[in-house]
């Protein structure tokens, strides 16, 4: 370590030395060290380069403002690599490994940095004025190029290994920030028995508080005031402390989202430790404290390692013990500078002078001179910056002198190692914008402070403009009391008091005068992205007079720091060379967050398997047993195919579909969706919902209902069975039962609250068993008890209640395969041992487990349509051949009257057939086309498509269903499909392929 | 207008640069004009741009309540395809296609069309159907639009994770080529420059507060922030805000709106050679010039004007990237907005005339317009010039939602962008 370490630093532990390494050299520093003020301890000024120009830079900042020390810190491996983490955040442990980003083949010499030299040609907005010729050279020659020298870091190399957490939290006050206001808002309101929590981005609290100069006893008022603050935030029951926790969004109804960062600072993690934590909170009560960011200068050089605000300089000795030089000239555009020089000169740092560029003489306080002087630190009066040099570290600053006439002139050049500035402090106002809350110009400030709050909310101490620690506290007080009893609690008194040498934060935005008219080229405004004031008046120039426009045009506050530092100055510099007010140029909208979030907190616990609930059905494990193969059906995973040793998926299939046709088959149809419809309401209700007409279907029947949207679409369909006078059991697709719900709930609630009517999803209650073939029958009966299985008695469509080997059970005489078909519903514990049951009893007539695909050719071999598959949401009742369903005498149901529309009552609607390929082998894609004639080419009249398409054991030839414009009066004709090698032709025929006057059903 | 060219910026560089004019002038408005537009997003600046280069029209003013391309142009994700089911679509969205190509050379503004590909996921074997159907449409009405096995989506878009033991698995995706992205501000402000330098008057910070009739019922002028401003013909392409503006006219329009999230991370070396569409499980990336992956979220669930939209849309967007790109979990999210969009029943848009003389109206984009703005800005033109649709656009009226006519892509594929 070098002599950059002096004494003291209140954040760093001595006796904990900690190795880490930068750009494969490595170095030491101290635990409590940031990796920034750890590197500045051992000389190294130089971290980064910029986006555009490759310049580079060194730290401007000491937290989390810091534009240009961008470095990708990589823990193990690739894949646990972060990019473009600020220096001045990441918290040194053991081992730490960390590189400098964009730039090649390295930080010192970097061959980027020839931008810097064509930076001519690089003004704002150049790339919308070049690059267009010839006409294809911008996606192939030029873009890739651009791509490749812009972006930071690089992602990370591989799946992320850690975790991530959430959590919701309720609470009187939520405190943001925990620095003189924060700390003492907190402790008056939790001091009121509110339930606080606390959060601050840092690692260690107290904020500016732990900047404030030692005194003669090795401690300073104020770090006293904050150890004893801490110790009774601590004891505190009902206050929550988040170090390390950014307050990065605020949400309507005072809903703040925090980001709590567990391990990255720790050398080893524990195992199964979440990496970093989402709080999302909802607070009766906010407390912004979220201070004052300090503003650079603008001046030419204003960016060279070694130039940096004021502020900074003074944290990394006092909280690090690191002094930024030795020589030292500090740039004074806010009293504040002058504390900063006063306490670098006390902490051994030399200055060599302080150079006030302030023009405006009500901004001056005579005071802070005479501080200095008495120092026998040099001052400037009136001065401004004529440039910088240095290639890698500042070593020189041209000085000027402004003239009453605004005139300037050279002021010789002094030498140095570091150029401090300040421009006085810029409130964090984010989060209160943020929550919609207003701003005002405070002129004389030169800033922008909160005005009236959308929320409850208040901001409080340097947030609000306030100036000085013991403002800070009183106001913190304030708002904590006053926003405990905004909780309807009694505020308890509370009072806080720290006897510190204040001076004002007030500067004044914009650029540092220059001599004549020229705006110097490289005077920085925005660090990171490489605005310059030029490019800021080349906007304006080019006609971009909206601050959104300056704003997107020179990409000013677009970078990773969104303007933390450069959005006043920059709005200062428009408004002047546009002869406006800054309130009249206006902000840009602050948007969430105020500092990057990683995605992995927001993406929380919804990964892998838990990315979406798996549903399975009370028959999952048998099916897995059996072998199957399941698809993702929504949520549900449902046994596709049950392939028996050596087959394929279609010999699976066909032997499934077979074993269904000539004996019995067997099929877990539990995830269809299943309502109860229950009430005096009932049958009104599902009269005016469903198409078909209820009245008439007696308890202990069931019918095929159809659901339409408002717009006389298909939605929905199922079988509903009445199972008392005021009672439906309604079922749904697999997929649509969570949206008819939804409709059915909406109608209810909204539109038809004159029924009494109750709606219950069932679905997970009952196990659904479908054993279907021309042996069903005979392989159910022996289990079942209490109800006549004889088609006398429980013909087609009808429903029974009886047990099964002991078990209640609900069973309906239906079939969607065209065969004598049962649907066992059984309580859905008993899903799995009735099953096996079932199983075991028909084990002598050989049955078959079959999966969806076989009961996809099964329904489509009888010319069943499946909603989503032969609808697609443009097909009315008629369209798939299910006028039939519809109860013509109804005075209404859901639409109803837009099946009137005359374009749904129209000719050349498409409608469902089936169609035969000519060569019986041939399959035909599902969704491939139809055309009228052979031969066309793009764009070709098409006149459907089609929706399913199958090979048919029980017809021996493949089989297709289409929707085709006017398909009913078609049949007989020959169609085409056209396909990439050529047209396939086909059959138009009905889409019932089997057994088409039903009398299997009835068997 | 000054010719923008690599000569040009050498020429000026050693000027430094003084020598630049004004992209478009800041106008005021004038007492009457031939054509008024309303809304300066993409959409509007085009169709003035168009009304004035393509059908000699020059007395035209284009109103912006705030500033031009700030809108849902300014907002959106910059996804452009045209591979979508219905002919009335393809036809649209391809005529838009063919034009990004040259958009660049047309305007003398570098719009950044970057026919980088579009890939859109395959996650269960509906998936499978229905993008196939796609293809299928899309072959035969002239469209490209291909079939990738779910080795040839990971080879083309090589952070794609293909695993098996993910909860949706993807199954395969189809592939446009000519699909990709364009710079949204250079869309605007490059039309609004050509647009300028044909005589339209771009005229911001003028909001549109009322339509005045005359006895006829015919269009006679727009009451302004500005003033009244008289035209016989005016257009409304005001995305989110139609339904407010043609209630002006008394006309209603059958759309909602709704906010729609975007955000970008963290800029980073190039990662994500195209664009990738996930509609089953929500997620939408590409990477930007700049290097920030730009990601769409969804639509908040209830409607609202406000310019935001809630916390958990993103989160569950983010959920969903990095199930399909596990090594971006760690990436950063840098900045979060919403839009306004403007969404029909059938997610098709109006490009029509409507009942009352010398109205027209352009909406209904919804989440996926800009993708659309240069052909919807050239038919659209055309159609308040010649007071008829152009055929393209003719299917796409506001009766067709009391006749029946739908062009449902909502249902037919449920895809947002
Ligand atoms: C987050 C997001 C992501 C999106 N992603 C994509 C995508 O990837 N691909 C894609 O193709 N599309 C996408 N879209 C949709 C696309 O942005 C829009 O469809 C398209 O940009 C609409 O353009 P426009 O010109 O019609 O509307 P806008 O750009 O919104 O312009 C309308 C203008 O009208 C102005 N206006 C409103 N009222 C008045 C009034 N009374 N007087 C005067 N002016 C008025 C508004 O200020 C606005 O500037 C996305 C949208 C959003 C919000």
């Amino acid at each position: 370590m070098s002599e950059c370490r002096g004494k003291g630093g209140v954040l760093i532990n001595r006796n904990l030395v900690v190795n880490f390494s930068f750009d494969g050299r490595s170095y030491s520093g101290f635990a409590g060290d940031t990796l920034a003020s750890a590197l500045l301890a051992n000389g190294v000024h130089l971290l980064g380069r910029s986006f555009k120009y490759h310049r580079p830079r060194g730290l401007l900042a000491a937290g989390s403002e810091e534009p240009n020390a961008l470095v990708t810190v990589v823990r193990g491996n690739e894949a646990r690599s972060v990019p473009n983490l600020r220096a001045t955040q990441v918290e040194i442990y053991a081992g730490l490994v960390a590189h400098s980003q964009n730039r090649w083949p390295s930080l010192g010499f970097d061959v980027g940095a020839v931008n810097d030299w064509l930076s001519p040609l690089f003004p704002a907005g150049f790339y919308y004025k070049t690059f267009m010729w010839p006409r294809f050279a911008w996606h192939r020659w030029y873009e890739p190029r651009i791509r490749a020298a812009a972006g930071l870091g690089r992602a990370p190399g591989g799946p992320d290994p850690d975790s991530y957490a959430q959590c919701y939290a309720h609470c009187d006050v939520l405190v943001v920030g925990a620095g003189a206001g924060g700390i003492a808002a907190a402790l008056a309101a939790a001091g009121s028995g509110a339930r606080v929590i606390l959060c601050d981005e840092n690692g260690a609290l107290g904020g500016s508080l732990l900047d404030e100069r030692a005194n003669s006893q090795g401690g300073s008022d104020a770090a006293i005031w904050l150890r004893t603050a801490l110790t009774q935030l601590a004891a505190l029951p009902n206050l929550t402390l988040l170090p390390r926790t950014t307050a990065f969004g605020y949400f309507p109804h005072n809903m703040l989202g925090l980001c709590e960062r567990i391990t990255d600072h720790l050398a080893t993690p524990a195992a199964g430790v979440p990496r970093e934590r989402l709080w999302q909170v909802r607070a009766r009560e906010v407390v912004l404290a979220t201070g004052a960011i300090e503003r650079p200068l603008v001046f030419p050089g204003n960016d060279r390692p070694g130039v940096m605000l004021a502020s900074a300089a003074r944290t990394y000795l006092h909280r690090y013990g690191v002094r930024v030089g030795s020589r030292v000239v500090v740039l004074a555009g806010c009293d504040a500078a002058y504390g900063v020089a006063l306490d670098l000169h006390a902490g051994g740092i030399g200055i060599e002078a302080i150079a006030d560029v302030r023009t405006g003489a009500h901004l001056v306080a005579p005071a802070a001179i005479a501080a200095a002087r008495a120092e026998k630190i040099r001052v400037v009066e009136r001065a401004t910056v004529l440039g910088t040099s240095g290639r890698l570290r500042v070593n020189s600053v041209s000085l000027g002198v402004v003239a009453a006439d605004g005139s300037v002139s050279n002021a010789g050049t002094l030498p140095c190692d570091a150029l401090l500035m300040s421009g006085g402090f810029t409130p964090s106002v984010h989060l209160h914008s943020q929550s919609r809350g207003q701003l005002q110009w405070q002129a004389d400030a030169g800033v922008f402070v909160p005005a009236a709050a959308a929320e409850n909310e208040r901001s409080v101490g340097a947030a609000r403009g306030l100036e000085g620690l013991q403002q800070a506290l009183e106001d913190g007080t304030q708002a904590g009391l006053t926003a405990a009893k905004a909780c309807g609690l009694t505020p308890h008194a509370y009072s806080a008091r720290i006897a510190v040498q204040e001076y004002s934060t007030r500067g004044a935005p914009g650029a540092l005068a220059q001599p004549g008219a020229r705006t110097p080229a490289k005077a920085f405004v925005d660090w990171q992205n490489d605005v310059t004031t030029r490019d800021l008046q080349l906007a304006m120039r080019e006609g971009f007079y909206s601050i959104e426009h300056i704003k997107r045009y020179t990409t000013t506050g677009m970078a990773t720091d969104q303007g933390k530092t450069s959005g006043l100055n920059a709005l200062a510099i428009i408004a002047g060379s546009s002869a406006r007010q800054v309130p009249e140029v206006g902000l840009t909208t602050f948007r969430m967050p105020y500092t990057p979030v990683s995605f992995g907190i927001l993406a929380g616990y919804d990964r892998g398997d838990q990315f979406d609930p798996v549903r399975r059905t009370p028959m999952h494990a048998c099916a897995e047993n059996l072998g199957a193969v399941f698809e993702d059906v929504g949520m549900w995973k449902r046994a596709w195919y049950f392939p028996q040793r050596g087959e394929d998926m279609h010999q699976a299939v066909a032997r499934e579909c077979r074993a269904v046709r000539t004996g019995c088959g067997m099929f877990d149809a539990s995830t269809l969706g299943k309502i109860e419809v229950v009430g005096p309401g009932a049958v009104e209700f599902m009269n005016r919902l469903y198409v078909n007409s209820w009245n008439g279907l007696a308890v202990g029947r069931s019918r095929y209902g159809v659901l339409l949207r408002d717009d006389g679409f298909v939605y929905d369909d199922g079988v509903v069975a009445r199972l008392a006078d005021e009672r439906f059991h309604v079922t749904t697709t697999t997929g649509g039962a969570a949206r008819v719900l939804g409709m059915m709930e909406d109608y209810r609630q909204t539109e038809w609250t004159d029924l009494k009517v109750w709606l219950t999803s069932t679905t997970e209650q009952w196990a659904v068993i479908a054993v279907q073939g021309p042996r069903a029958r005979e392989v159910i009966a022996p289990l079942i008890e209490g109800c006549d299985l004889s088609a006398a008695a429980l013909p087609h469509m009808a429903v029974a209640r009886g047990t099964i080997c002991g078990a209640p059970m609900l069973l309906f005489r239906v079939s969607f395969t065209g065969e004598l078909g049962f649907e066992i519903n059984v309580p859905a514990d008993y899903g799995a041992a009735i099953w096996e049951a079932v199983r075991a009893a028909g084990q002598k007539y050989d049955i078959v487990p079959y999966g969806t695909e076989a009961m996809h050719v099964l329904r489509a071999e009888k010319g069943y349509i499946i909603v989503g598959q032969e609808t697609d949401g443009t097909c009315t009742p008629d369209d798939v051949g299910l006028s039939w369903a519809i109860g013509k005498s109804k005075p209404d149901f859901v639409g109803k009257r837009s099946l009137s529309r005359p374009a749904m009552l129209a000719s050349g609607r498409k409608q469902l057939v089936g169609l035969l390929t000519a060569d019986p082998h041939v399959l035909l894609d599902e969704g491939a086309q139809v055309t009228a004639t052979a031969g066309q080419v793009a764009p070709m009249k098409l006149i459907g498509h089609v929706t399913s398409s199958y090979r048919s054991e029980a017809l021996g030839r493949s089989i297709a269903l289409a929707m085709v414009v006017d398909g009913r009066a078609r049949q007989g004709q020959t169609l085409y499909v056209p396909m990439p090698g050529g047209d396939l032709p086909v059959q138009v025929t009905a889409p019932v392929f089997y057994d088409p006057q039903g009398a299997r059903l009835n068997g | 207008m000054q010719r923008f060219s690599a000569w040009s910026l050498l020429k000026q560089a050693f000027g430094s640069h003084g020598g630049w004019q004004p992209q478009w002038r800041r106008a005021t408005p004038k007492p009457a004009y031939d054509a008024i537009v309303v809304g300066g997003g993409g959409h509007g600046l085009g169709t003035a741009y168009y009304l004035a280069a393509e059908h000699g029209l020059r007395n035209i003013a284009l109103l912006e309540k705030s500033w031009i391309g700030g809108g849902n142009t300014g907002r959106n994700t910059t996804i452009l395809r045209s591979n979508y089911l219905f002919d009335e679509s393809a036809r649209l969205y391809d005529h838009s296609l063919k034009m990004w190509r040259d958009l660049s050379q047309v305007l003398n503004y570098n719009v950044m069309y970057s026919p980088r590909g579009v890939l859109m996921l395959a996650h269960s074997v509906h998936d499978v159907q229905v993008l196939k159907r796609h293809i299928h449409a899309n072959r035969c009405n002239g469209v490209d639009n291909e079939w990738l096995s779910p080795a040839e989506a990971k080879a083309f878009c090589p952070p794609l994770n293909i695993e098996r033991n993910i909860r949706y698995p993807v199954m395969g995706g189809a592939l446009q080529r000519r699909g990709g992205t364009a710079r949204h501000d250079a869309v605007a402000w490059g039309y609004a420059r050509a647009a300028d330098a044909l005589g339209v008057d771009i005229i911001e910070n003028c909001e549109v507060t009322g339509i005045r009739r005359d006895a006829g019922g015919a269009i006679q002028g727009v009451e302004t922030s500005l003033g009244y401003i008289a035209s016989r013909k005016v257009g409304v392409v005001a995305a989110g805000n139609s339904s407010v503006v043609m209630g002006m006219a008394g006309v209603r329009l059958p759309l909602e709106s709704f906010p729609l999230q975007a955000l970008v991370s963290e800029p980073v070396k190039p990662v994500m050679p195209c664009v990738v569409m996930s509609n089953s499980i929500h997620a939408y990336v590409s990477q930007s010039d700049k290097g920030e992956l730009v990601i769409g979220a969804g639509t908040d669930a209830y409607t609202s004007y406000t310019q935001r939209g809630a916390l958990h849309v993103n989160m569950h967007t983010l959920a969903a990237i990095c199930e399909l790109f596990p090594a971006f979990r760690r990436m950063r999210m840098l900045r979060n907005w919403g839009g306004i969009v403007d969404v029909s029943p059938d997610r098709s848009p109006i490009i029509a005339k409507t009942a009352v003389p010398g109205l027209y109206v352009n909406c209904g984009w919804g989440t996926g317009g800009f993708k659309a703005t240069p052909g919807s800005a050239h038919l659209f033109a055309w159609t308040m010039a010649h007071d008829e649709p152009h055929p393209i656009n003719a299917p796409f009226t506001i009766e067709r939602f009391r006749e029946g006519l739908l062009i449902d892509e909502a249902a037919a594929a449920a895809v947002a962008h």
